[in-house]
């Protein structure tokens, strides 16, 4: 091959390339605006956050309330709930941190750093499992606690998952109370 | 454009051979209408035409349909209801809309086991195969999403589970899960993105159709024996074949007429047989129904779905290989995708030399198994996941599996198969006798 023909060779290659990358690139401009449609809006995004009175709870019942689209169970929770959830030893479950966004992501699974209160009687939690999304029901399955009708998932007074196909705990999100009777979701 | 030899379309007028020079779509048509197609072709072998015709009319009922719906949160529901109410003749519109999918299930899964028996799949139909594949994946799409426009219980809850499939996925499956429903949660996003997508993938499949078609025009039809049309001559292909018009068309119209005679009645007299009844309750994003099932064409790969709980020892390697990326949620969403995956490898993965099961003794067992397999998946699906059913959905489902990836690999080394007529002509007369005046070959 002449040396004339190697130089003609690599300058058009080197315009091939040129012209097919900057294709790609405009191709992928013009789709991209299509694609990212597709995620939240802005009026979506905008961060809510709401408050809930809690003062018509009885204990042992549970308060269902919608927070940016989803359930969050808000129970008060019997002495009996507390201490079966109590006295399960770490090493009985299967996801061993406590998935509450107001702790640090290392903390245990304890029930104590489950409970929103100290007394432990109000736990609030996404109503939300963790496995494919469903709202659990509370008062089935054998630990007392939820049970997810979709795929069996079981968890317990804690919403810890004992059972089932859910990988991780009931997930807790940002609360604290504001006063006595009224909690601040998110 | 077939390979096999026939008859083309000849323009006689001068019109015809105006038109023909500048656009030959007449001798397009008149050489897809008369295909050669084998004269043997069983009642296996109607489930295409009963599939184009669900297809036309779950477009033509649903583009009524849409112009009486509404796809907002609060009033979704009730624009369904004033169709079935207030819309003329809008109650049997939509029953049969509903129940369309149903007819197109049935033909669909119908015309994949008459493709798995008799060897369709199989060189040189691979590409058909693959087709197909990819518009039973559209059809399942086309199908879930339109179970969400109705806004009921069901419709609501089936779409936190389907698309929490896709948030199984680790490190980014939030992050596509959130794309999907353009929010955090099932809600306005999702129900107005779906109602476009629903109106729109009909349309792709109909665009696979008939790429489906062309590519089966070009092989071929398979046929009972599994035995090639011979291509010799045009005077051969003649005696294995017979043209589409009007011997199949005819045959397929008349079985399409018996079918849609049990459609109609279903549709007349149980049209809620099938469909859920708390799909009836609107949407409330605060209770899951207590017992949540898809509908019963999704139920197989539902059961395959729920079989794969963190006990079974393979989530339980599988975890421990992968670091833990991989949970028995993610699992059990590869093992549904998986299901369908291997399947349409079935091409690569089946290594006996005989095409048809006809002429293989011990596949038929195993296949005829495969059908019972997939039946109790269906019946473990539609059960709570409760007690008996767990275990009995881990062995529905590993056989699925073991008879794409074990079964079929290893029965084309171990199996002797029986030895298939030499031509299709000879199955034929074998059947029918040979035809008078024609002395016996």
């Amino acid at each position: 091959m002449s040396h004339a023909e190697e130089h003609q060779g690599t300058r058009r290659d080197f315009i091939y390339y040129v012209t097919a990358g900057a294709g790609a690139v405009a191709a992928g401009a013009a789709v991209w605006p299509l694609i990212n449609q597709m995620n939240p809006s802005a009026d979506v995004l905008a961060l809510s956050s709401i408050r809930v009175d809690i003062s018509g709870v009885q204990n042992g019942t549970q308060l269902v309330v919608l927070w940016q689209g989803k359930p969050v169970f808000i129970r008060s929770r019997t002495q009996k709930e507390i201490d079966e959830a109590r006295a399960v030893k770490l090493s009985d479950l299967v996801d061993r941190t406590a998935e509450n966004d107001n702790l640090p992501p290392s903390a245990e699974a304890t029930d104590e750093n489950r409970a929103l209160s100290k007394d432990g009687t109000w736990l609030v939690t996404m109503g939300v499992c963790t496995h494919l999304g469903c709202v659990p029901n509370f008062g089935e399955g054998e630990y007392g606690g939820w049970f997810c009708p979709c795929h069996g998932s079981v968890y317990d007074t804690a919403g810890r998952i004992r059972k089932g196909p859910a990988p991780k705990n009931l997930h807790i999100p940002k609360v604290a109370f504001v006063d006595d009777t009224t909690i601040k979701l998110g | 454009m077939a390979g096999i030899p026939h008859d083309h379309y000849e323009p006689k007028s001068n019109s015809e051979k105006w038109l023909h020079s500048r656009l030959p779509i007449v001798g397009l048509l008149y050489d897809t209408l008369m295909i050669p197609t084998p004269k043997n072709l069983n009642w296996m072998w109607i489930w295409g035409i009963v599939l184009a015709f669900a297809l036309v009319l779950q477009i033509a009922t649903g583009i009524v349909l849409a112009m009486h719906y509404t796809p907002q949160v609060s009033m979704a529901f009730n624009s369904v209801e004033h169709i079935m109410r207030d819309v003329n003749g809008g109650y049997m519109i939509r029953y049969m809309h509903m129940n369309g999918a149903s007819l197109f299930f049935v033909a669909v899964y119908m015309h994949i086991f008459r493709g798995l028996y008799y060897g369709s799949y199989k060189a040189p139909r691979e590409v058909t195969w693959i087709i197909g594949m990819l518009m039973y994946l559209v059809m399942m799409g086309t199908a879930f999403m339109g179970y969400v426009l109705p806004w009921g219980q069901m419709s609501f809850h089936g779409t936190a589970v389907i698309t929490g499939l896709f948030g199984a996925i680790p490190f980014i499956g939030n992050s596509i899960q959130t794309w999907l429903l353009g929010a955090g949660a099932v809600g306005q996003p999702a129900l107005n993105r779906f109602f476009s997508l629903h109106y729109l993938l009909p349309f792709i499949l109909a665009g696979l159709t008939i790429v489906h078609i062309w590519a089966f025009h070009t092989t071929g039809n398979n046929n009972p024996t599994g035995v090639e049309v011979r291509r010799t001559s045009k005077q051969d292909a003649e005696k294995d074949t017979l043209p589409f018009w009007p011997y199949f068309v005819i045959k397929d119209l008349f079985a399409l007429a018996v079918i849609l005679a049990v459609f109609m009645a279903i549709v007349g007299f149980m049209p809620n047989y099938l469909g859920e009844p708390v799909n009836y309750v609107p949407a409330n994003p605060l209770q899951t129904p207590t017992h949540i099932v898809p509908e019963w064409y999704f139920l197989p790969f539902y059961a395959i779905l729920r079989s794969f709980t963190q006990d079974v020892w393979v989530v339980i390697f599988a975890n421990w290989i992968s670091f833990g990326i991989i949970d028995a949620k993610f699992f059990g969403v590869l093992a549904m995708f998986g299901a369908i995956v291997v399947m349409a490898l079935a091409p690569w993965l089946d290594t006996s030399s005989v095409r048809s099961g006809r002429y293989r003794p011990m596949f038929k067992w195993w296949f005829a198994l495969l059908v019972i397999d997939f039946i109790v998946l269906m019946w473990v699906g539609s059960q709570p996941p409760e007690g008996i059913f767990p275990y009995i959905g881990l062995i529905g489902a590993t056989y699925w599996f073991a008879y794409f990836l074990v079964i079929l690999p290893l029965l084309g080394v171990i199996e002797k198969p029986l030895t298939p007529p030499a031509t299709i002509e000879e199955d034929f007369n074998a059947h029918y006798g040979s035809p008078s005046g024609t002395p016996a070959e």
